[in-house]
This record gives structure tokens, C-alpha cells and sequence, in this order.
């Protein structure tokens, strides 16, 4: 049984299918990509995977467990971190306090959460702005935020949902430097992702569907190379 | 420790109070403020802290008083027991409320707990066999003196205050104002919602009962009129803590201080500003005025409140440096 599996995925909302049928493995310490064009069912996904709501069919079985339906609170705890692609900050509170917030998922003393907290900010580049209200940061500053937070959970799979989406080229290499440290810190990614550049650069295997339905999938040149993923991207001129 | 400074030099001020003060009058102003102080920081740490406002605070005051009025009128229990027991009896009327309606968002919770406080009104009045209805509940007072309830109050305003503000720099507070601020991100934290905003009720009505129960062995005589009042406790414990400050600790004590003493300053027609006028006077005008003014705490209340969000949105507390920074430049000596 692989590590992480979306066997069978269905959502229906209403007539509308969003996802239809999605099925895929993830391994152990890799950076998963799921791509496709706007509205092909990549957060839905997401959402379905990480307990904000129940798919309508289907299994995800992470680590021999299956947990589709579960609550969201409960899969956070079993080690599944994710972040928003529209970012959500705890906006009144500072991002040292984002992220006890989050570190408390994992201890109980004040001492340790901050100690916790403290590390996460240090890892992810954002102890100078740790004193700083989380609504008042800047977009990156925001997107990192995201993936602090959910670093603080712990989380061996780590859903990463657009995080390098309006970045400037800088922040960009940076983003995707701080992916790789998380893989290398021995936690499994699972990323979605707009931009072609960051996906293909940072990838072990990427999964890619439209109208929520797998096209493709392998490695990044592979995929890239897939006729149905260059008609999704760019019309059937091109494939 | 220079944190704590203000509030103990306020706590040595209110504990040392009595021996100066002998009036009844300022005495009996002093305890309404400090039961004030324990319903409107109980309303905070719900609505303020965690989001999920109430506009029922009546119902688990009211509990809290019924359980010490019953318990005396039932089983002769001295009515101290009912301050053991308020709390715990508003907290068993509170939490199926919070299982229905927390696992929801928006404003069920709300709306639900303006019905509870309207609906146990209604119980209490028609269940004449049990809780004497209109007829309300009347005991003698254990002390003559008001200074042994003055210290009671105290003792449970600082109980309550002190109680919130170690769980708000704790796991639980965090978890609140996370969920106050955002929901899905908190659970996608690993914070269980509907738990925690159970739990942040449970704290709320429970010190909101206790506040209930004491008013009961204070003022030795309720109706569901008096206890369950709409505005005299729902709305005037969101009012407390609006105008000192909403999801600050000490917000809700300036707000009972500001609030006990602008009531006050109505009901007596600006401490009898206005009828000495009139009688020195002899101008009709003045005594109509001051008739006048003592219906018009409401009003004064509206008037407060437009004030308070239009220059203060965070409350006293909470725009503190605005006030600060403000009065500065009015006055450059200071």
C-alpha cells in the first residue's frame, strides 16, 4: 500500500461534478505536483483531503489509515498539514502568535509551544517579522506565513495550495528554496501550482487533471511532453 | 511586573475602599460595578475572545439567581449554596445550546441565545408551582452591613478576571481568538471548533451565574422581570464591554465602571443637578427636566455607545494610545 493514496475521488456539488474519478499515489519523502488549468478541481481536492468537506465517493488512505469524512482537526493531528490558496492569517494576532497557535497542536505548555513556535519562524525565514500582525504583512510575507503555521503542526504530508502564486521573482527562487528545505526536513509534499517555472523545477512527479479528471501523470518532462496536457493548457492548436 | 501595576494598585484601591467609604449609597454603586465587572468579562471571553457574541447573558444570570433563590425557597439550603451551584446550573442550561448551534456558523448562536434568555423569562413566569412566578422570590439578606457583599463581589471580580486572563495567555485562549479569527484556519490547526467554542460558553455562563447568584443573596428579592431583563443584563453586558474595550482584559472593568456610573449619573437627573436648579430657581423648567432625564438612561445609553464606535471602535482599553496620543496634542503642557 503506498504512503498517501486518493483512491477513486468524487466530488459533486449539485449537477456540478468538480471531481470526477481522480486516483493517485504519493511516496514517502516526495514533491507531488498536482497541476491543471483554473476551476479543474485541484482544491477541491485539496479541501477533500485535508476534512473540509467529505467527498460524494472515494477513499484517502494516508499511511494505511483511511480518512475520508474526517474532520479537519482530526487529519491535522494524524499529520497532515495544508495551507490556503486564499491565504487565511489570524489577522488580529501577531505571527509569533499564528504560529503558537498552531504549535499547540502538538504540546500543551505555553513554554514549548513557544520554543516550537520560535524554531518555525526561524526555519521559514520570518523571525524578523515575528512581532508584526499577521494582516498587516505583505502577500509573501502571508504565504510564508501559511506554511509556518502548518510547519508548526508537524505534519508529515504537507498540502501546499499555491503558495508561490503572486510572488516577484525573488521571492519566487526563495519560495522554492524553503520547499525543498521542508522535503529535506523529511516531510512529504503535495503541491499545487500555477506556475510552470516553480512545478517543474521542484517535482519529483506531477498529477495532472482537467474538468476533474486525471490527464496525465509522471515525471515533469514526461508530463510536459503529454499531448492532453498541452491541448488543456493551450488549446488544441498546440497539441 | 510592571504589567500588573495598574491593576494592583487598583485592587489595594478597592480593597481598602470600605474603610473609607461608610455610604451605603457609594458602597451599593460599588458592588453593582464590580457584578459588572464579572458579567462583562464573561460576555468577553465569548464573544469578545472567541467571536461568538450572545445576546442572552440574562438567561445564565437569571439561572444563576433562580439556583440560589430555589434552592432556599425548596430545600431551605442557605442561599450561599446557590453561589456553589449557580455557575454550575447556568453552565448544564448553557452547553446543549452551544452543541446545537456551535457546530454551525454565522449567527445561530446568537440569534439561538436571544431566544434562550427571551424563553427562560417565559418558563420562570408561567412555572408559578416551582418558581413563584411574578411573584418572584424573596429571602432576607444574611448581612445587614453591605460591606460583607462588597467583599464577596470583590473577591469574585477579581476570582473571574484573574481565572480569564490565565486562560487567555494559555492553549485555550489562543484556540479562542484563532477561532474568532478564522475558523477554517483553525481547524485546519488541529483545533476542534465546536469544542472549544463549547468550552469558552461553558466559562462564560458559568462566572455570568455566579454574578446571578450573588445579586440574588445580595438583593434578597427577584422576579423573571429583574433577572431575565432583555436590556437590563443581555444588552447592558454587550455595552460593558463595547465601550472599555472588546476582546481586551480589562476592557470589560472600565466598561462596568463607565456604564454603573453613567446609569447612575441618569437615574438621579445628574445627581440632583437638575432639581436643585429647579428649586433655586423656582424655574417649572429644570423639574420637568430633571423628570425628564431620569427616563432617559436608554437614550443616554444610544448616545454612548454612537460615541464609543465613532472615536473609540476598540473600546477605552483597546484605543488607549489613540486617547493618549490624542489628549497629548489637545493639551501640549500635559
Amino acid at each position: 500500500m503506498a504512503y498517501f493514496r486518493v483512491e477513486k475521488l468524487v466530488k459533486k456539488f449539485g449537477g456540478l461534478t468538480a471531481v470526477n474519478d481522480v486516483t493517485f499515489d504519493v511516496e514517502k519523502g516526495e514533491i507531488f505536483g498536482l497541476i491543471g488549468p483554473n476551476g479543474s478541481g485541484k482544491t477541491t481536492t485539496f479541501n477533500m483531503i485535508s476534512g473540509v468537506y467529505p467527498p460524494t465517493s472515494g477513499r484517502v488512505v494516508f499511511r494505511d489509515r483511511e480518512i475520508q469524512g474526517m474532520k479537519s482537526h482530526r487529519i491535522c493531528h494524524l499529520g497532515v498539514g495544508r495551507t490556503f490558496q486564499v491565504v487565511k492569517p489570524l489577522g488580529r494576532m501577531t505571527v509569533l502568535d499564528n504560529v503558537i497557535a498552531a504549535s499547540f497542536s502538538r504540546v500543551n505548555s505555553m513554554r514549548e509551544a513557544r520554543s516550537t513556535a520560535l524554531r518555525t519562524l526561524e526555519f521559514c525565514g520570518l523571525s524578523p517579522v515575528q512581532e508584526v500582525l499577521a494582516k498587516s504583512l505583505p502577500i509573501a510575507g502571508r504565504k510564508r506565513l501559511e506554511i509556518a503555521r502548518a510547519m508548526a503542526t508537524r505534519p508529515e504530508l504537507l498540502l501546499l495550495d499555491e503558495t508561490a502564486a503572486g510572488l516577484n521573482p525573488t521571492e519566487l527562487v526563495e519560495a522554492i528554496e524553503l520547499i525543498r528545505k521542508i522535503r529535506e526536513n523529511g516531510t512529504t509534499v503535495i503541491i499545487i501550482e500555477h506556475i510552470m517555472h516553480v512545478i517543474m523545477t521542484i517535482s519529483d512527479r506531477i498529477h495532472a487533471i482537467n474538468f476533474g479528471q486525471t490527464i496525465a501523470e509522471g515525471t515533469p518532462k514526461e508530463v510536459a511532453a503529454n499531448p492532453a496536457v498541452i491541448e488543456a493548457y493551450l488549446g488544441t492548436d498546440y497539441a | 511586573m510592571k504589567k500588573h501595576l495598574y491593576p494592583l494598585i487598583l485592587l489595594a484601591f478597592l480593597a481598602l475602599l470600605p474603610l473609607a467609604v461608610k455610604s451605603n449609597y457609594f458602597l451599593h454603586l460599588m458592588i453593582l460595578f464590580l457584578l459588572w465587572v464579572v458579567i462583562g468579562s464573561s460576555w468577553n471571553i465569548l464573544a469578545g475572545y472567541t467571536g461568538q457574541v450572545s445576546f442572552g447573558h440574562a438567561a445564565f444570570f437569571g439561572v444563576g439567581a433562580y439556583t440560589a433563590g430555589l434552592l432556599f425557597q425548596h430545600l431551605q439550603l442557605s442561599p450561599w449554596w446557590g453561589m456553589a451551584l449557580g455557575g454550575v446550573v447556568a453552565v448544564l442550561i448553557g452547553l446543549p445550546f452551544g452543541a446545537i448551534c456551535f457546530p454551525l456558523r454565522g449567527a445561530y448562536f446568537a440569534l439561538a441565545s436571544l431566544a434562550l434568555g427571551e424563553g427562560i423569562r417565559h418558563i420562570t413566569t408561567i412555572a408559578e408551582g416551582f418558581t413563584g412566578g411574578m411573584m418572584g422570590i424573596m429571602i432576607m439578606p444574611t448581612f445587614t452591613s453591605k460591606v460583607p457583599y462588597y467583599y464577596i463581589a470583590l473577591g469574585l471580580a477579581i476570582l473571574s478576571v484573574a481565572s480569564i486572563q490565565a486562560i487567555i495567555s494559555s492553549k485555550p485562549g489562543y484556540y479562542f481568538v484563532s477561532i474568532r479569527e478564522d475558523q477554517d484556519a483553525a481547524a485546519s490547526l488541529g483545533i476542534n471548533t465546536t469544542l472549544y467554542k463549547n468550552i469558552s460558553l461553558a466559562i462564560s455562563a458559568f462566572w455570568t451565574g455566579m454574578a446571578g447568584a450573588l445579586y440574588m443573596n445580595y438583593m434578597g428579592f427577584i422576579d423573571p422581570h429583574v433577572v431575565f431583563s432583555l436590556h437590563d443584563y443581555s444588552v447592558m453586558a454587550i455595552l460593558v464591554a463595547i465601550v472599555g474595550g472588546v476582546g481586551t482584559i480589562y476592557g470589560p472593568t472600565v466598561g462596568a465602571f463607565i456604564m454603573v456610573a453613567f446609569q447612575e449619573l441618569f437615574r438621579t437627573g445628574f445627581f440632583g443637578l437638575f432639581e436643585y436648579l429647579g428649586k433655586a430657581t423656582g424655574s417649572p423648567a429644570f423639574t420637568t427636566l430633571s423628570g425628564a432625564i431620569h427616563q432617559a438612561h436608554v437614550l443616554g445609553f444610544g448616545i454612548l455607545v454612537i460615541v464609543v464606535i465613532l472615536f473609540l471602535p476598540n473600546g477605552v482599553v483597546g484605543d488607549w494610545e489613540k486617547i493618549k496620543r490624542n489628549v497629548f496634542r489637545i493639551n501640549p503642557a500635559g
